[in-house]
């Protein structure tokens, strides 16, 4: 991006500033590429918890009578599924069938929705959304991304670490994937049990001074933060699909892996569903997990190969911490998305020889035996 | 930021060391600052004729690949092979255990092409202010 053109600054790029983090610009932001450094961070995440300025994402409040009916018009996965506290992985789709945004949706109240998309995408989801409104519907779409913070924190320490600082009530009996609203300095926090990170972890928002101080908090308390880097290798690690590398809206999402992001079953008439039910019968390729079996850094754009030809592109790929390897996602023919597949990746004009593996490439060890209280909802 | 007062460097953040006609070569404390976490090497074989400013190698940080050029020419006659299997040797000590390729000079008039200490403080200050 030319220096001309001028960024957004999170809330707490003041905090980030004095921390001395390396700032980048990413979809029109100025966000922190890293603090301690990728790899310090990534292993935070991993062994303790981080802590992510995610105030870039898009967060679009719903609220209404019909809030239900026009997220269930919008998304993929029927809002109507959802009860209050529960969130779920869900797509913005146009009517061929192209994937807008994949975002997740919370019913925080049995009125009231939290939709959190990417960064990237956030004004034209808000539109997408917006513009499924009518007047006899009685919802309205509040774009509340300058009002408020969302900060991720994440790791095996994140749920002690959230309920040491913040209080029990902000952990106490939510499960994966579902939220609540508690009090963080006389103002609402909302917090979920989500992430992309593939540990465990929460995400957060409040408003922007009571967001700057719980920031300030964490960090105060030892909580390592983090910067997109360490977001990059770690939710590539957990095979998390990133919009404008591994899905877009040329995607069919079934080849994408995120068939469960779609209801089809209880009859949403959702935009894209005369679309997504053919694209169902028509998956002709995979989206797989690739591991290099040589030196050499798999990147996104990279050629797949077979037999000297090339039968795919890496959408994404880096360099896993935790394998001390190169891994990569890419689409390739069902014929050969088969777990032990052998291919060779194109990398800088030298074939690395390179295996299909299973999804994801990391899975964080179960908790163990009464670790874990989950209240019944 | 530490640029050793007796080290010749180049505009594309390679330092270079000269002892009789014994080059030794690696990329400068603010290359591997600005680089970050290193995770692979690819440098050439004992015996390759290298040109000076012309690509020695490869090296990898966890988020993008970087060519290296030679600071000056001649015929490598050792890799960093430590580095290759530790990649972070050259963020922890990039003038030191760091280094990543030995040459015999084949034209030490070359090195007066190269930047000084002081100059390429400058340089460093320059880009930092971009």
């Amino acid at each position: 991006m030319s220096n001309g053109e001028s960024l957004r600054r999170s809330p707490l790029d003041e905090q980030h500033r004095a921390l001395r983090a390396r700032m980048v610009p990413f979809a029109g932001w100025s966000m922190p590429l890293q603090f301690a450094g990728i790899l310090e961070e990534h292993r935070a995440v991993r062994n303790q918890v981080g802590l992510f300025d995610v105030s870039h994402m898009g967060r679009l409040y719903v609220s209404g009578t019909d809030a239900t009916e026009l997220l269930s018009r919008a998304g993929t996965y029927d809002a109507r599924r959802l009860e209050p506290g529960q969130g779920h992985y869900s797509l913005l789709c146009q009517d061929d069938g192209g994937i807008l945004d994949d975002f997740f949706v919370y019913r925080v109240a049995a009125d009231r929705f939290l939709v959190v998309g990417n960064s990237v995408n956030a004004d034209r989801d808000r539109e997408q959304i917006r513009g499924l409104l009518k007047p006899q519907i009685n919802a309205t779409v509040e774009d509340r991304q300058e009002s408020t913070v969302m900060l991720a924190l994440q790791g095996p320490r994140a749920v002690e670490t959230l309920a040491q600082l913040v209080g029990p009530e902000a952990t106490q009996g939510l499960p994966r994937r579902r939220c609540t609203e508690t009090q963080w300095q006389g103002e609402t926090l909302f917090a979920s049990r989500t992430g992309y990170t593939g540990e465990d972890g929460f995400e957060l928002v409040t408003s922007v001074e009571p967001g700057r101080a719980l920031w300030e908090k964490l960090v105060a308390a030892g909580v390592q933060p983090c910067g997109l880097g360490a977001r990059d290798t770690l939710r590539l690690e957990a095979a998390l699909a990133l919009y404008g590398n591994d899905i877009d809206t040329t995607t069919n999402p079934w080849e994408a892996g995120l068939g469960w992001a779609i209801t089809l079953d209880d009859g949403a008439d959702f935009v894209g569903r005369a679309a997504l039910e053919a694209a169902r019968a028509r998956v002709e390729r995979h989206l797989v997990c690739l591991m290099a079996l040589g030196p050499g850094i798999m990147r996104s754009g990279c050629v797949i190969l077979q037999g000297g030809e090339q039968v795919g592109r890496v959408t994404s790929g880096g360099y896993s911490p935790t394998l001390a390897a190169s891994i990569a996602m890419g689409y390739l023919p069902s014929s050969l998305a088969a777990e032990g597949t052998n291919v060779e990746v194109e990398v800088r004009g030298k074939r690395l020889p390179a295996r299909v593996v299973p999804r994801p490439f990391y899975r964080r060890p179960a908790a163990p035996p009464g670790s874990q209280k989950p209240t019944p909802s | 930021m530490a640029v050793p007062p007796e080290l010749r460097y180049s505009k594309e953040h390679e330092w270079v060391r000269v002892d009789g006609d014994i080059a030794t070569t690696g990329i400068t404390d603010y290359a591997q600052e600005q680089l970050g976490d290193l995770v692979y090497l690819d440098l050439p074989k004992v015996g390759t004729a290298v040109h000076q400013f012309e690509k020695l190698g490869e090296i990898e940080s966890v988020k993008a690949v970087s060519d290296i050029f030679s600071p000056v020419s001649g015929e490598v006659t050792g890799c960093n092979e430590e580095a290759m299997k530790s990649p972070e040797l050259v963020n922890q000590d990039p003038y030191g255990r760091g280094w990543l390729v030995r040459l015999t000079l084949s034209n030490a008039s070359e090195v007066d092409k190269l930047l000084t200490a002081e100059q390429y403080e400058e340089l460093v200050a320059q880009e930092r202010a971009e």
